[in-house]
């Protein structure tokens, strides 16, 4: 099995959000980046089917800036044979160029699978998958939270409102992955060491300016200052007054 | 005038509720809404959409669309897109349309802005809001592409009734047979009578405070009083634990809501959490630690043991819908 999986350097789900002097992007300075952890998900599943093969190659790609490159070591210490990054100055904010530069890298290679994240936990845009899978001309089945494949047939399962969509897909495909399908395993040590000599190659590119311009960034709406009703079951009453008379949900 | 594109949602030849949210983020644009849909026939519920401002109801219909069909429903949109002269496209920000919308956008050569809370029209153009780094921070943007290709989030746009002059025009196009390679072959329904989280006026979800699976009860009998307007739901500590399904998952690495009413029942409130939730309208926390980080996004907080407030709550609101 031959599998690409891309995956994006994103600032910790924790990090407090400050925001630049231009008003439209994050402050980096002290915010600590990781592998979106969608990703960590599909690099999982890539080393996995890989395994079960017996035979294949697990390729990562990066699109982003030179600190890219931690993030395809995190990978190649769980497993990964080799990793792309496709440096430019900033991690680009449009979904379609994203896609664009790494639809290219991917041409250049032959893949059982492609994978991606469902989506990414900074920008929220869940497409870059889906649109590269169109690029490519690619079947592609997003946010898969179980998948079985025999031969080159493929089924997925995917969560809808309400129940779980059933899909079945050809090989080659590429696939958008969901929390579920596995369990990302913690690189260990000696995959951290082995990691140091894996091929980790670095490619300019450069991209567009895209069709979404940012206008600015700011601090989420404060919500109205919330108020303690009270302690224990006695304050319930005066709940469901408030929810009632000042509130008006019930 | 420019010309909004909505494309609604069905299942089972009905329309889905989000189709009305769609048309009504549409139709705030001004100019002229055409709402599209695809179906294998007629589709129940295309004729109330010109209340929410449709001016025309457009079904594009296909043997292969009893399912959702990605690859068919797909070309088939981006097909009338590009012959259609429409400045904007409005998705739903729902599991069809975070599938769809990206096929379509990208056979049109641009992104989507997604899952916006926002929009409106200036004279300038397009100005779209969305919610990024976990609801963290607000993105104000432009967006310049022409059609400018949007999903909106789940049960942010409440549908407004807004008829226009006339009925709508109701219309069906018989969309071409693409041989689809990817094809959804069941759906596994959630049992009758569950509420997705996604899709409920009112969420109580359950944290680690609950302390086993099997108290989830008390959660599951205070949404029974809100009568088929409830849908129980849980933070990760409690999916990872394998108490609850990952469906019922609400947070970053689960689902987005925004619900009338949100109650939070033993979960501290951890950011991703949040992530999940804190578009809802009115929030209610209920922990036994009086600081906990949940209080500070609720509007109202009751401090204590849940097993003695919840079945209390429980016995009041059964009280109001009695
Ligand atoms: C990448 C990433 C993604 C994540 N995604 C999500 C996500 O999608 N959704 C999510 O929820 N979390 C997510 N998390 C996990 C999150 O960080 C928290 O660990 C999790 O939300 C905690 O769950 P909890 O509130 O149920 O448990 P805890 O934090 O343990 O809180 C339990 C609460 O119950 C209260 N309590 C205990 N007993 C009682 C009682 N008898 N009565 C009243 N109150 C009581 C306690 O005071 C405490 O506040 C994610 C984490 C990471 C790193
Ligand atoms: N800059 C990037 N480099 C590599 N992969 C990316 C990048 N941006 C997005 N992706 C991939 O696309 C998925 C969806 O991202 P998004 O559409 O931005 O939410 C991510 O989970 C990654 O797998």
């Amino acid at each position: 099995m031959k599998i690409a999986c891309c995956i994006k350097r994103v600032p910790d789900s924790e990090t407090r959000v400050k925001i630049a002097a231009d008003g439209k992007s994050l402050d980096e300075a002290g915010v600590k980046f990781v592998m979106n952890p969608y990703d960590e998900f599909a690099v999982e599943e890539a080393l996995r089917r890989k395994e079960k093969a017996g035979t294949g190659e697990v390729v990562v790609i990066c699109l982003g800036p030179a600190a890219g490159q931690e993030t395809i070591r995190t990978a190649l210490a769980m497993g990964a044979d080799r990793g792309v990054l496709l440096q430019t100055e900033k991690t680009p904010a449009d979904s379609f160029e994203t896609a664009r530069l790494i639809a290219a890298e991917l041409k250049s290679g032959t893949w059982d699978l492609i994978l991606f994240g469902r989506m990414a936990i900074d920008d929220y845009n869940h497409q870059v998958g889906v649109i590269v899978a169109e690029l490519l001309g690619l079947p592609c089945v997003s946010a898969v939270s179980h998948l079985d494949i025999e031969g080159l047939k493929g089924i997925a399962e995917r969560e809808i409102e309400g129940g779980i969509e059933v899909v079945e897909f050809p090989l080659p495909a590429v696939l958008t992955v969901d929390k579920g399908l596995n369990e990302p395993r913690y690189p260990a040590l000696k995959g951290i060491m082995a990691a140091k000599k894996k091929p980790l190659e670095v490619k300019a590119v450069r991209p567009g300016a895209g069709t979404i311009e940012i206008a600015a960034l700011t601090p989420p709406p404060e919500r109205k200052e919330g108020k303690i009703v009270g302690e224990g079951a006695g304050a319930v009453a005066e709940l469901v007054r408030l929810l009632r008379e000042e509130a008006k949900v019930l | 005038m420019s010309t909004t594109l909505a494309v609604l949602e069905q299942r089972d030849g009905a329309l889905r509720k989000i189709s009305y949210e769609v048309v009504t983020a549409a139709q705030r644009l001004g100019g002229t809404v055409e709402a599209v849909v695809c179906g294998t026939g007629a589709v129940q519920g295309t004729d109330q959409v010109g209340r929410f401002g449709a001016d025309r109801v457009v079904t594009l219909t296909n043997p292969s669309f009893a399912r959702y069909d990605p690859e068919g429903c797909a070309q088939a949109l981006a097909e009338r897109i590009t012959h259609g002269g429409y400045e904007v496209v409005v998705f739903a920000a729902s599991a069809t349309g975070k599938d769809l919308a990206p096929r379509v956008a990208a056979k049109l050569g641009v992104s989507v802005a997604a899952d916006l809370t926002d929009l409106s029209a200036d004279s300038n153009g397009l100005v779209v809001t969305r919610p990024v780094y976990a609801g963290k921070a607000l993105l104000k943007a432009r967006v310049a592409a022409r059609p400018a290709v949007l999903s909106v989030r789940p049960s942010i746009f409440t549908p407004v009734e807004r008829p226009k002059a006339g009925a709508a025009e109701i219309v069906a196009v018989t969309a071409p047979v693409v041989p689809s390679r990817v094809v959804v072959r069941e759906i596994k329904a959630a049992p009758a009578g569950t509420l997705d989280v996604a899709e409920a006026q009112v969420i109580i979800s359950g944290g680690r405070g609950l302390k086993e699976p099997a108290n989830f009860k008390v959660l599951e009998e205070l949404a029974r009083a809100f009568g088929g307007r409830a849908a129980v739901g849980a933070s990760r500590a409690v999916v990872d634990a394998g108490w609850r399904a990952h469906a019922d998952q609400v947070g970053q690495t689960g689902k987005t809501v925004s619900p009338s009413l949100y109650i939070a029942v033993g979960i501290s409130g951890a950011i991703q959490h949040l992530a999940g939730m804190r578009t809802s309208k009115v929030i209610v926390a209920i922990n036994k630690d009086k600081d906990a980080p949940i209080f500070k996004i609720a509007d109202y907080g009751v401090v204590g043991d849940l097993f003695e407030i919840v079945p209390k709550l429980t016995e009041e609101i059964r009280k109001l819908h009695g």
